[in-house]
């Protein structure tokens, strides 16, 4: 079948302003959108920008906007989305070349939370031991791959990029919670601030676009309640 | 051109790069330098676990470990390391959950562990618990729980540069120039130690488990710089494959009780593996499936088999073969269970084939996945300049990119990640030792000429070839010549296919002029180094004239102790590939026939 794309392209050394280049592709419905934009890199304009590695929804490269929701490239297929697809970069964050947009203000915000594990200051011989039921509390999300999709689906990032989004708040829960974490109390300091949770007004776009099927909006609410409740249930 | 200077630098963010910067930086100024942002690298898409025999459901020690890593890499494992790899295995984990690696968890709290193709209880030859895992998203949690320490402590990162040169000066590191991807600028990083964990080649094969990113860089610019690369013939084709796309459906499967089917509905790896059956070792397993489909018992004739862990199948086959959970009673599981232990399998089957495996079988084949081969180092990370042993003073490689050898000829499921913990750390240390007594070398006055000269190759090609084209036979070629079965007269095809296609290669031409995020100059730049991976592959798989583990020829079927209990090094000299060999390291264990 054809498939017809549009997508956006804007590069800095060229262009004054973004436009929209049209693309008609030969696919199967099993493809993978990121196998469209490999056939156009390949045999139509080298030039087309964007990341991706893995190509089956781990690395968390190639998120971007597909239709207007944040996807990852490589875990929508063709039959999902329809033969007319538009393509463009996740919002919120700046543009550098048609669909990469600079991920350091994400990863700023995603290193302010504390995001990593700290322990007893003794250890013991062996591993630490946790409960399966501990182990569950922050199994979802320990799923989080990093791709941005739920922060630049977020519009209360977009309305004010100081908010940490959603991201980094999935990011300290996956320590808030685990029970072998000493930390939680410092993390619970950061996000009860005015760029902190409650910048989230539950709207669940996060939710939708995670590829991971995080359950973003939830975990965001059990790191308010906590904070509300100054308890860890 | 912008200079950097540290004592240590890291090429590569995945599992043995970040192992080695957390440990390198203890006490030497060091930065990694990483095409990708590191938590897209390839050790996120480890699924089944991580070896090491904790023991914590049933009897296991490390020496068993080292038994079935050795019989594993049909003997051209070199023992030392082993030995030295296994026994660390149960201190690294340990260390990985102090870190706060999530496991999964046993009922009574301690790190969760499943069988996996290869392991055994030495005693009874049956499959024991040894994967250490965290659901099917192990190396995921290995990777993000890396980087977060790395951030703790401070670690400085370039990410987005990309390294495609390797600077010496009076035989020992000098450092890397690397490109940033954003700018299109070149730097030159100072250094007087450079570990390389640039990871694998994958994308050497058609069919491929592999992310675009593992594109060999390490190896190929070790070639370019007169290294040699070590048993690249070995390549492994991991049995379980998404059907055409090659996306890997985790070992863990099978170890879950998941068991492999024919078109006549048979599970035929009782045939070939009696005793373990579908936990085979992964060359084994490969090879059984490929003969199955070239009977003509592939699913409709074709070429895939089928991957059944429905719940009902499993518990006849697990009752079949008295399979018991640890604590004795019979092994009977729930489609609640292998949702619970297999969440990212059923969602990639859900989202790639619209196929459940809770109720449906899942059509696989074997997918290019893992490269025994690599740079050669000692068990120090060294990198190794010849069959002496001889050190390249400064220079280290870790991970799949090296060649330590703990894999020989076909490297065990969860293997792989004990290695870039084991040998990561090793190389942070070792590297950081090694600043403590060295100084830096002074950078070549032509430091970036000999990648300059190459982008320019690329840029002036006359345009008559596309990329694209080129890989694309390279892919085939290799695929079904350089692949699970060799013969000598498809081997010498994809020779010549290969060193044709280089030629072609020069009249490729890069149609983007622009500096920022020039992927296409990477990516072609990127395929260069496939290509001569290749050529070094299919003319090391050439010359061996016998059967070893991944090595598997028609033509030669039995192993060849008496003349190939070697390994392998290859040298690219002036467009020609130069083999040589050198011994392996043997301690205790005498070569036997491999039986499972």
């Amino acid at each position: 079948m054809q498939v017809k794309l549009t997508i956006f392209r804007y590069d800095p050394e060229k262009d004054k302003k973004p436009h929209y280049e049209k693309f008609t592709v030969e696919a199967e419905p099993t493809d993978r959108v990121l196998d469209l934009l490999e056939s156009i890199k390949n045999y139509e304009d080298g030039a087309l920008a964007y990341r991706r590695s893995c190509a089956h929804g781990v690395c968390g490269s190639d998120a971007m906007r597909i239709n207007g929701v944040n996807r990852l490239a490589c875990k929508v297929l063709v039959k999902d989305v329809g033969t007319s697809i538009k393509i463009e970069p996740i919002l919120g964050l700046p543009v550098q070349r048609d669909l990469i947009v600079d991920m350091e203000p994400f990863f700023d915000h995603y290193k302010s939370v504390i995001p990593y594990f700290v322990g007893a200051d003794e250890m013991p011989q062996k591993e630490q031991l946790q409960s399966p039921e501990d182990r569950e509390r922050f199994d979802d999300t320990t799923k989080c791959i990093l791709c941005g999709a739920c922060t630049a689906s977020c519009p209360s990032f977009w309305a004010n990029g100081h908010y940490v989004g959603p991201a980094a708040i999935v990011n300290a829960h996956r320590f808030i919670f685990d029970s072998r974490d000493q930390a939680a109390a410092e993390r619970l300091k950061i996000l009860n601030d005015q760029f902190g949770v409650y910048r989230c007004h539950t709207i669940f776009n996060c939710t939708v676009a995670c590829p991971r099927e995080i359950q973003v909006t939830q975990a965001i609410g059990e790191v308010k309640k906590a904070i509300a409740t100054s308890r860890l249930d | 051109m912008k200079q950097h200077q540290y004592e240590v630098i890291i090429v590569g963010g995945g599992g043995a790069g970040l192992m080695a910067a957390l440990y390198a930086s203890k006490s030497a100024s060091t930065a990694v330098i990483s095409k990708l942002y590191p938590t897209r690298s390839h050790t996120g898409a480890a699924q089944g676990g991580v070896g090491a025999a904790l023991g914590n459901a049933e009897e296991d020690n490390a020496e068993w470990h080292t038994y079935d890593t050795v019989k594993g890499s049909d003997y051209l494992g070199d023992q030392d390391a082993i030995e030295f790899m296994c026994k660390a295995a149960p201190e690294v984990v340990y260390e990985l959950e102090h870190m706060g690696l999530p496991f999964s968890r046993n009922p009574d709290g301690t790190i969760a562990q499943r069988p996996f193709g290869g392991h055994t209880n030495n005693n009874t030859g049956k499959p024991v618990t040894r994967a250490c895992y965290a659901a099917d998203r192990t190396g995921h949690m290995i990777l993000q729980t890396l980087y977060q320490q790395c951030i703790k402590n401070k670690v400085n990162f370039y990410d987005e540069y990309h390294v495609v040169d390797l600077l010496m000066s009076n035989g020992a590191a000098a450092g890397v120039v690397a490109l940033e991807l954003a700018t299109g600028e070149l730097h030159v990083f100072h250094a007087k130690a450079v570990i390389f964990a640039t990871g694998g080649h994958g994308r050497v094969w058609e069919i491929t488990s592999n992310a675009y990113a593992y594109t060999g860089d390490g190896v190929a610019i070790a070639l370019r710089r007169g290294i040699p690369a070590e048993d690249m013939e070995f390549f492994q084709f991991h049995p379980t494959g998404i059907y055409r796309m090659g996306i890997l459906i985790t070992e863990g499967v099978r170890g879950e009780g998941g068991v492999l089917i024919n078109n006549d509905g048979e599970r035929f790896m009782e045939r070939y593996a009696p005793n373990v059956k579908d936990l085979a070792s992964r060359d084994v397993v490969s090879r059984a499936m490929y003969l199955e489909m070239k009977a003509g018992r592939g699913i409709k004739g074709k070429r895939y088999l089928y991957l059944d862990v429905t719940p009902d199948l499993v518990n006849h086959y697990a009752s079949l073969d008295g399979r018991t959970r640890p604590d004795g009673r019979p092994y009977v599981t729930s489609a609640e269970e292998i949702l619970g232990k297999l969440p990212d399998i059923i969602d990639f089957c859900h989202t790639y084939l619209g196929v459940d495996p809770v109720t449906q079988p899942m059509p696989v084949q074997p997918t290019a996945h893992y490269a025994m081969g690599g740079i050669p180092t000692n068990m120090r990370t060294e990198v190794i300049m010849d069959a002496k042993n001889t050190v390249l003073p400064g220079v280290f490689a870790a991970g799949e990119v090296a060649c330590v050898s703990v894999h020989g000829a076909n490297r065990l499921g969860t293997n792989s990640l004990l290695d870039i913990i084991v040998f990561g750390r090793e190389a942070g240390m070792r590297a950081a030792e090694f600043t403590q007594n060295a100084d830096f070398q002074p950078l070549p006055n032509d430091a970036v000429d000999f990648s300059l000269a190459q982008f320019e190759a690329l840029r002036n090609g006359s345009g008559k070839e596309k990329a694209a084209d080129i890989a694309k036979e390279m892919k085939e070629v290799m695929f079904d010549h350089v692949g699970v079965f060799r013969v000598e007269e498809g081997m010498q095809q994809a020779v010549d296919k290969i060193r044709e296609l280089k030629e072609r290669f020069k009249d490729v031409r890069v149609g983007d002029e622009g500096k920022f995020y020039n992927t296409e100059l990477l990516n072609i730049w990127e395929l260069s180094n496939l290509l001569d991976l290749a050529e070094v592959t299919a003319v090391s798989a050439l010359a061996r004239k016998e059967s070893r583990g991944a090595h598997a020829r028609d033509d030669f079927p039995d192993r060849d102790d008496k003349k190939w209990l070697k390994h392998t090094l290859a040298w690219l000299k002036d467009g020609e590939v130069k083999l040589g060999y050198k011994p392996v390291k043997m301690t205790k264990y005498e070569p036997k026939k491999r039986v499972y």
